[in-house]
Order: C-alpha cells, then sequence, then structure tokens
C-alpha cells in the first residue's frame, strides 16, 4: 500500500468538538470499566473444561468435532478428509503442519501449499479445492469459535473458498471466550507492534436465516467445517 | 436509495401496510423468532452471567466514547492512514457519494461487491455508482433478494427482506434470474452462492459498512454470518468501508463487549460465524487482499444529536432488538415508517438526521410502553427519546401541529390536556412491558397505540378496522 491520506479532518473534527462544548479534541485517557462481565465467563475453569466447552460449542455452530492426540492426528486427518469427499486440498503455508506431523498431507499431490509466489494462481486453485486445513491461533470454549491471524502465507482464501474447512485445534490455543483473544491483540497494539490486516474469527460454517428465519447453512463461505482438537499440545 | 422510503405521507404508508396481510403475519412469526433467539442468548443464558451487568458495560462504553467522539476520530483516521489507509471525513451523504464515484472512476471499475450496509443505503449509494456506469452487486442474502426485485426496500435493519416470503422469494427469482426450483429456503440460497460465486472473484472494489471501527489500531470490523463480507474484503483490489461517524470504540478490549451485545441482541447467537477485522498495512504481500483501503467516515446528519437530549441516540448499535418487540412494528411493518431505519429506533433517529419536517410524524409511532427501552442491549432510553421528540415536533408546530398530530392518532382530541399529561407524564403511569412477558396490554392515556397490544397475532383485521375508525373520529 501507498502512503495514507486524510480529507476533511479538521473542519469535521472541530464541528464536532464545537457540539461537545469544547474548541477541539482535548487528549482522553480510557477509564478503568466499572463493569467488566467479560472476565468472569469460564473463570478459573480447568483447560479440560474449557476444552469440553469448545467441543460442544463447535458443534452448536454447525461443526463436525474430532478429538485426538497428536500420535494419531494424521490418520484423523486422512478420516475427515474422506468423510467429506476428499479431493483437492489447499493449506496454509505454516510450519505447525511439520510440528504436528502432517508432513504425509503436504506431500500428498492432491494438497496444494499456499505459496504467495505463485500470485493469483492460489486463489484458482483455491476455488477448486473440495477441503482447506489451516491451524486455529487462538481458540474460544464459549463459542467453539476459531481464530486466524491472517497474512501472505495463512492466507484467507483457504478457509473461504473450498466447500469445507478443516482446522487444527491444538488445546493449548483454547482460551475462555473472545475477550482473551482481543485482549492480545490490544496489548501488540499497545507495545506498537502491528497487527495482521485480517483479523478473523470463524466459528463453523457459513449460514443465513434470511429467508423465513429459517437457517440454512452453507452461503458464501463454507458448507462444512470440521475442528480437529488436539489434546496433547 | 436514500433514507426515504415512499411518497406517501405516514397514514397513508400506514394503511397500505395493513391492507398487506401476509407481511404483518411475516412480521409477527419473524418477531417472535428473533425477539425468542434473543432471550435464549442473553438473559436465560447463564453461562455469560448477569445480562443486566453486560448492558451496563455496554452503555458506559458508548457514553464514554461518544463523549469523547473527536478524539476517538482523530485516533481511528491517523492510525487508519499511517498504515496506508485513506480516511474521508464525508459532511453530507452526497460528500460521501461524490467521493466514493471518484475513486470508481480513478480505479476504472466496472463490477462492485457489497455486503449489506444500512449507511450505504443510506446514502443512496448504489444509484450513485450505477449513475457513473458500475455495475453493483448486492451479496447478503437478503439485500440480494431485495436488489433482483426490482430494488425493493428494506423493511428490518437486521433482515432487510423480512417483509417477503419464501414463495414470493422463489418467483422474484424465477422471473427476474431465471431460476427454476422450487421455494425451499435452502434451494434459494444455492442459487444466490451460484449466481455471485465469480462475481465476487472478478469485482473490482468491494465495499463495506462498518460494525464498528477500533481507534486505537486503525481497524474495521464487520459481524456477520453468510461469508459474503469476507469474500467482498478479499478479492478485490480496492475496499471502501463506509461507518457512521459514531460506529467506533477505543481499543479491542471494547470491541468484545459490543461485539458480544451486537451478536446476542440482533440474531440471538454466542458470536456470529464471522468477525472479520481489517486493518490497512504499508507492506501488505498477501495474494488475496485489497491494495487499497479506504475508510468514509459519515456525519449526515448524526452531529445533530451531540451535546442535546438525543446524544445517547448515538450509542446505537444497530441490533434491531428494539424493533423486534415493538407492538407497532408488529403491526405496520417496516415500510410504513418510511425510512430505512425502522422501530423504536428509527422514529428517533430518523428526525434526528432528516428532521422534523418530514419525519416528525414518526415518534408518534409508538405506544411508550418502553419495551424497547428495556430491550437495548446499550440501554438507550427510546420511549422518553419519543417523548422529547413529540414535544419538540408540537413546540415547533404550535398548537395546531399538536392538535393535528392528536387528531391523526386520535389521541384525546377533545381533551389538549390530557395529551399534554400523555406525553409528559406517561412513562410514571405505565408499565414497562417486561420483555419476556411479550406483548401485553397497559393502560395509560395513549389508548390508540397502546391498544395496538391488546389485539391477538394479526390476520384478522382487527387492528385495520379500529385504527380506521380511530383515524376517523380523529379526522372529524
Ligand atoms: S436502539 Fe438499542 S435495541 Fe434498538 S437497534 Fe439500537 S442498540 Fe439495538
Amino acid at each position: 500500500m501507498a502512503e495514507g491520506t486524510i480529507q476533511n479532518k479538521d473542519e469535521f473534527l472541530n464541528r464536532i468538538a464545537g457540539k461537545l462544548g469544547r474548541k477541539k479534541a482535548e487528549p482522553v485517557t480510557l477509564p478503568e470499566w466499572k463493569h467488566q462481565p467479560q472476565w468472569e465467563v469460564f473463570k478459573n475453569s480447568a483447560p479440560d473444561d474449557l476444552l469440553a466447552a469448545f467441543c460442544k460449542s463447535s458443534k452448536a455452530k454447525s461443526a463436525f468435532v474430532i478429538q485426538t492426540e497428536v500420535a494419531n492426528l494424521e490418520t484423523a486427518m486422512k478420516d475427515a478428509i474422506d468423510k467429506y469427499g476428499g479431493g483437492l486440498i489447499v493449506t496454509t503455508k505454516d510450519g505447525r503442519f511439520e510440528e504436528f506431523g502432517l508432513e504425509p498431507l503436504l506431500a500428498d499431490s492432491k494438497t496444494h501449499v499456499w505459496d504467495a509466489d505463485l500470485g493469483k494462481r492460489n486463489i484458482e486453485i483455491a476455488k477448486q479445492a473440495n477441503i482447506g486445513v489451516i491451524f486455529s491461533d487462538i481458540s474460544l470454549a464459549e463459542s467453539g469459535t476459531i481464530v486466524q491471524f491472517n497474512d501472505k502465507d495463512i492466507a484467507r482464501s483457504v478457509s473461504l473458498l473450498p466447500v469445507t474447512y478443516i482446522a487444527i485445534v491444538p488445546q493449548s490455543t483454547i482460551v475462555p471466550r473472545m475477550t482473551q483473544a482481543t485482549h492480545r491483540v490490544h496489548q501488540a497494539v499497545a507495545a506498537g507492534k502491528g497487527i495482521s490486516t485480517c483479523i478473523n474469527f470463524i466459528s463453523g460454517p457459513s449460514n443465513s436465516a434470511d429467508i423465513e428465519m429459517d437457517i440454512v447453512i452453507g452461503v458464501h463461505g463454507p458448507v462444512e467445517a470440521v475442528h480437529i482438537v488436539v489434546t496433547d499440545k | 436509495m436514500p433514507m426515504k422510503i415512499g411518497e406517501k405521507p405516514f397514514f397513508g404508508r400506514v394503511d397500505d401496510a395493513l391492507e398487506n396481510n401476509f407481511m404483518r403475519t411475516a412480521m409477527a412469526s419473524a418477531q417472535d423468532r428473533l425477539r425468542g433467539r434473543k432471550l435464549d442468548a442473553t438473559v436465560r443464558d447463564e453461562q455469560i452471567g448477569d445480562w443486566e451487568e453486560w448492558r451496563s458495560a455496554g452503555e458506559e462504553i458508548r457514553r464514554h466514547t461518544l463523549e469523547n467522539l473527536d478524539y476517538y476520530l482523530e485516533q481511528l483516521s491517523e492510525n487508519f492512514s499511517r498504515k496506508g489507509g485513506h480516511v474521508y471525513f464525508a459532511d453530507t451523504a452526497e460528500d460521501a457519494t461524490r467521493y466514493i464515484q471518484e475513486v470508481a472512476k480513478k480505479k476504472g471499475a466496472k463490477k462492485i461487491t457489497k455486503a449489506k450496509s444500512m449507511v450505504t443505503e443510506e446514502i443512496g449509494l448504489n444509484e450513485a455508482l450505477e449513475e457513473i456506469g458500475c455495475e453493483v452487486f448486492e451479496t447478503d442474502l437478503a439485500e440480494y433478494i431485495l436488489q433482483i426485485d426490482d430494488h425493493d426496500r428494506p423493511s428490518h435493519i437486521v433482515v432487510p427482506s423480512l417483509h417477503k416470503n419464501k414463495e414470493q422469494i422463489r418467483d422474484t427469482f424465477r422471473d427476474k434470474a431465471g431460476y427454476t426450483g422450487t421455494e425451499e429456503p435452502r434451494e434459494l440460497t444455492a442459487f444466490a452462492r451460484s449466481q455471485l460465486r465469480e462475481v465476487f472473484l472478478q469485482a473490482d472494489i468491494g465495499i463495506t459498512g462498518c460494525n464498528f471501527a477500533v481507534a486505537e489500531s486503525g481497524t474495521v470490523s464487520l459481524v456477520t454470518n453468510e461469508g459474503n463480507a469476507n469474500m467482498v474484503t478479499t478479492y478485490p483490489d480496492t475496499q471502501i468501508s463506509v461507518m457512521g461517524m459514531e460506529r467506533l470504540v477505543p481499543t479491542w478490549k471494547e470491541l468484545d463487549v459490543m461485539v458480544n451485545l451486537l451478536s446476542r441482541s440482533a440474531v440471538g447467537q454466542k458470536i456470529t460465524t464471522y468477525i472479520t477485522n481489517l486493518t490497512p498495512q504499508l507492506t501488505e504481500d498477501s495474494v488475496d487482499a485489497p491494495k487499497e483501503f479506504h475508510l468514509v467516515i459519515l456525519d449526515a446528519g448524526r452531529s445533530n444529536a451531540l451535546g442535546t437530549e438525543f446524544q445517547s441516540a448515538l450509542h446505537c448499535i444497530r441490533c434491531a432488538a428494539c424493533v423486534n418487540v415493538c407492538p407497532v412494528y408488529r403491526q405496520i411493518g417496516g415500510h410504513a415508517y418510511g425510512s430505512i431505519y425502522q422501530g423504536p429506533i428509527g422514529a428517533v433517529l430518523t428526525p434526528i438526521l432528516g428532521g422534523y419536517e418530514e419525519y416528525g410524524e414518526l415518534p408518534f409511532a409508538s405506544s411508550l410502553c418502553a419495551a424497547c427501552t428495556e430491550a437495548c442491549p446499550v440501554r438507550i432510553p427510546l420511549h422518553e427519546q419519543l417523548i422529547r421528540h413529540r414535544e419538540n415536533y408540537a413546540a415547533q408546530k404550535g398548537r395546531t401541529g399538536e392538535r393535528l398530530a392528536m387528531k391523526a392518532f386520535g389521541i384525546g382530541a377533545s381533551t389538549p390536556a390530557l395529551f399534554q399529561g400523555a406525553v409528559k407524564g406517561l412513562p410514571a403511569i405505565m408499565k414497562p412491558l417486561a420483555e419476556d412477558e411479550g406483548i401485553s396490554s397497559g393502560p395509560g392515556p395513549l389508548k390508540l397505540w397502546t391498544a395496538v397490544r391488546d389485539f391477538p397475532a394479526p390476520g384478522n383485521g382487527n387492528f385495520r378496522s379500529w385504527f380506521k375508525n380511530h383515524k376517523q373520529e380523529g379526522d372529524s
């Protein structure tokens, strides 16, 4: 991206300031909020309780849930891929695939690992793919949500274009709720670190209830979702 | 299309609405389902603790943000532009559309995809883009349905096509888009998916609204379910997001609270399927991300509320919880409000944005039962603001206006004092509706609108004949 611009700011903001009874904006310190119910949810819950909650919430969000250990992950992955029709697979470019013993998946001739150097060709492949495989960076027990910090390797398309997404959820990534995830982002921002251009909270397959309030699963994003929870990582 | 819907005066629109039995049945059943889902995800969800605490948290955050709106907008614009984004502060709807037209021209854009956004509806963006030769594709299912039905207008801020049943949608798809399937929602949805799939990938510009912007990082947050917003913000080279100037939070910590309130109140979900948070980056090198990112921050009358008794109307997060409990909306539907913002918040907000001259009657479209205030996740005192509007309107119009309004609504026409009392003292004498008690009656001098609540689910014509009689009384 080129340098950014701002147009018409001063006049606009001074008018607002005027309405709020001052000449121009004055520095503000964020108050300590009196009401913070968000921290009470799953407070002091044991990791296994969070795991159970994550699985339950994922199911409620129409995701198929598999629990496994690292040693059996590859088999579980194979089974899931078969169950959801096999075919062309696209994965993000993520060192964790190796770390979790999934080299065979990457080496498979039907697997495409996202490669930014190939440019738009990746999108074409992801469009044809039946399954997209990703890792969850943070996982929310309350709502069965996986979080992706997308960039050129952890591409947005992998969880978006294929018919099914399969997310690998290391148990260590499970936190109570969105509160812990946004807090982490806030800390990064406060420390002056850059954040990902797309921080995506995804909870199951896409859906809509726009026609007579009937919920239909599978609209413009994936039609199916699988969450494979790895219990010893 | 702009904020305004239709040319008829308010009572003409109410008449039309009452003629439309299907629409009224649809509204009632949709309201019941939406309200039920919301209750399951809020007061009845023990996991999140005390829902009232959450509401207080929301109120506290919104109040602080609006009180310091100038500061946080400055912070937002600095952070967004520092990372390579382009910010445009638009005083009016025309300023906003002109800027977006210019961007489209500069990009030589032909195809534009859009995610659901009431604010772009408010500024009439589609027409402005079509004017310069762009093809605009609404991609949210409800908006897509409206667009292919000759640009029908939204009747609900969360589900804009609420007034249409599946048979009507099937017929529209058949007549306008060559659909040959049944009225099954699943099949209709699959058709929309197949129609838009390629369009998403070919579009030159993607346009979204903005549920919340995060000031500390220059982020636009989108709260959605269908995956269309992700498609719209992933493939076109240029992204434009349009936000009402009040739709921001200071930091990611507040974003958490607001997203929770919105997801649960709007659609009864713990979280919507996608919470997509987009931030520009100077070094963006992803294959599937926009290369140019514009943020249009819109006033268009919102600042009329700042520093006034109506400031808290800007706390609104557009969840439609107030719409879903409103007995008047239940009977007259969305289009009768004559604004893309309907229900209690529509009756409060539309006159702020568009003035009393055109929308001064809207605040009378309420029974003042206070169910809206009780449902609101950020505790906006909606019914009190409706009363303030009525007072202002009456004062502005003088006695004649006041009488007219009273007559039109059949409110104590022979006893102006009663009207005065009604307007001023009502909250004290009306028993507010407990939200989960459903729609019931409450005594009070504003018999006309409160009586609406006494009727059973529509379809029996009671409200219609009753409304007619009262209107005649008022006219006499
Ligand atoms: S006024 Fe309150 S209840 Fe109504 S839409 Fe806005 S936030 Fe929701």
